[in-house]
């Protein structure tokens, strides 16, 4: 994938116009992130209603990768069960934009916005769910995307 | 002075990876010297040829091999000496780099030199390897940390500084020659004045400064110097710190290990000689010798005359970036006052974006905080794009820069 190839047509429309974006002031959780080598800082806030993201919404400073990311995470994770939010993974993220190939630098950039959101979710889940083991898991899975 | 401008094409055949191409087939143009800087063969050849005919370690063995690597090691603190005139050799002390050398100060000046409530002074350009070294000293020792503040041109506020030594509990003020990020060049003899007047010592970061243009420590006066090699033409891994002897003297050792000691019993030790006092453990001889011949070789070309020279491309890059629609360039336009960095933010492109479609074109600019994260927050952005200069740039590739700023330009629909 040359370098250009990347910037195409989607990718400038989220970076340019946001979906999700902005803050929720009564959330029930908020996590906020940054990508120490390159100042990418992200913030999501959550509601959650009947085991569902009712709504999510997402803040920050971010180059167009981030922003383009984060737009389509919020969107995908809008209305969601709790449970299927947990389960969804990079290549998600990624095959959405067409970033599969996205050089080892740049991959931080477009994952930041889903390791706030699996951060956000084990800290909400740590305070209303029993089973501390697989909210473990989760904070592990977190640590661990790239 | 030489023609400048034919005896810098010739520099560019000495630099062998200004050769290769990267990317799909496009030249290579390398515009992140504030970052590190590509060796010359001389460089790379001393290196070598160090490995391959005289390697050995230095100051203990008695046979020719270490003889001679004990010779061309302490060569290179005699041409550190000339190259910022320093009178007293036993003044300069090897380190891996600035980095080394500034947690060195506060470690082993620091630890014994500052009380509770005093206060270090530090300004708001400042690299990270300034700050967080004296926020750990601060915070140890219950004393404070200020900064000097900068104005809208990327220039010093020195009615802080003033503020500060009025209090009588400032013990240090450290500051940068240079700025990584805006290349604004500091009033060094402004500062170290004040701070004479009021008994404080000063320590100067010169990483920035002295690949560029003729520093003179003696005259400047401050009490702590620090630059690195590889930011001169030298290998990574190879840095310098200068101290005044008066205050080397009230100094303990940074490390404890083998060269740095005269003699060692079970529970006592004695210091070795200065500098070998704070030089503890095998160093890194090969570099050393290494950072000997980029200093040969900048000083063959003239400081006075690479100045010259990024004074002719930065003057160049400033004017032809100013054209370009959108584009804002941080930092002071005096050129006099600004060395061979520029700073800039292209409309709302993030810096990543920017960096990766110039990447594109063979170009490698540098994009990020540029571990100067008080200062973004003080310029109130995320991020910049940054290119710096050194001898091997020309014009041409600052147009292939503008070049492929307008495909930016097109790709974001500017």
């Amino acid at each position: 994938m040359s370098n250009a190839d990347i910037y195409h047509e989607m990718i400038i429309d989220y970076s340019r116009n946001p979906i999700n974006y902005g803050k929720i002031e009564d959330h029930d959780v908020t996590f906020h992130d940054s990508n120490p080598l390159c100042g990418d800082s992200i913030d999501i806030d959550m509601k959650f209603n009947d085991n569902k993201v009712s709504d999510i919404k997402f803040h920050g400073k971010g180059c167009a990768i981030c922003m383009a990311c984060s737009s389509v995470l919020t969107e995908i994770v809008k209305g969601k069960e709790i449970d299927e939010v947990r389960n969804i993974s990079k290549n998600d993220i990624l095959s959405e934009l067409g970033l599969e190939h996205l050089q080892a630098v740049r991959i931080k950039c477009a994952l930041l916005s889903l390791k706030v959101l699996k951060s956000a979710l084990y800290s909400y889940l740590g305070k209303h769910l029993k089973d501390s083991q697989d909210v473990d898991t989760l904070k592990e899975e977190a640590a661990n995307l790239y | 002075m030489q023609s400048s401008q034919t005896s810098f094409e010739n520099i560019r055949k000495d630099f062998p990876i200004l050769k290769r191409t990267v990317r799909e087939n496009k030249d290579l143009v390398y515009l992140d010297n504030a970052s590190t800087t590509q060796k010359p063969n001389q460089v790379i050849d001393a290196i070598t040829d160090f490995y391959r005919n005289h390697n050995a370690n230095i100051h203990r063995a008695v046979y020719a091999l270490a003889e001679e690597a004990t010779e061309l090691y302490e060569q290179t603190r005699d041409k550190v000496a000339d190259l910022i005139n320093i009178k007293n050799r036993k003044e300069i002390i090897f380190v891996r780099g600035t980095t080394e050398a500034i947690n060195l100060v506060a470690y082993a000046w620091g630890r014994d030199h500052l009380k509770e409530s005093d206060i270090i002074v530090t300004t708001e350009y400042e690299h990270h390897s300034n700050i967080v070294p004296w926020q750990l000293l601060t915070k140890e020792k219950g004393a404070k940390l200020e900064y000097i503040g900068m104005d809208d041109d990327g220039e010093l506020i020195l009615d802080d500084l003033d503020k500060y030594l009025a209090t009588g509990k400032v013990k240090l003020v450290t500051f940068s020659l240079v700025s990584n990020v805006l290349g604004t060049i500091s009033d060094a003899e402004k500062i170290i004045s004040k701070c004479k007047a009021a008994g404080v010592l000063t320590l100067i970061d010169g990483a920035q400064a002295v690949p560029h243009m003729r520093v003179d420590v003696e005259k400047l006066g401050c009490d702590f110097f620090a630059f690195s090699g590889h930011k001169m033409l030298g290998p990574t891994g190879i840095g310098i710190l200068w101290v005044r002897t008066s205050v080397l003297e009230t100094m303990n050792p940074f490390q404890g290990g083998g060269d740095m000691i005269r003699e060692v019993h079970k529970y006592e030790t004695t210091w070795n000689d200065l500098p070998y006092k704070f030089e503890a453990g095998t160093p890194s001889i090969a570099d050393v010798v290494g950072f000997g011949a980029a200093i040969d070789y900048l000083l063959k070309i003239g400081m006075d005359n690479i100045r010259q020279h990024e004074i002719e491309l930065t003057s160049y890059a400033l004017e032809k970036l100013s054209s370009v629609k959108g584009l804002h360039i941080y930092g002071t336009r005096d050129i006099s006052k600004r060395g061979g960095v520029i700073s800039f933010n292209f409309a709302d492109v993030h810096p990543h974006d920017v960096a990766q479609i110039v990447d594109g074109e063979g170009i490698a600019i540098r994009s990020g905080h540029h571990c100067a994260q008080v200062l973004m927050e003080r310029l109130n952005v995320a991020a910049t794009s940054r290119v710096s200069f050194y001898i091997y740039n020309t014009k041409e590739e600052i147009d292939k820069l503008i070049n492929s700023l307008n495909k930016v330009a097109r790709i974001f629909k500017l």
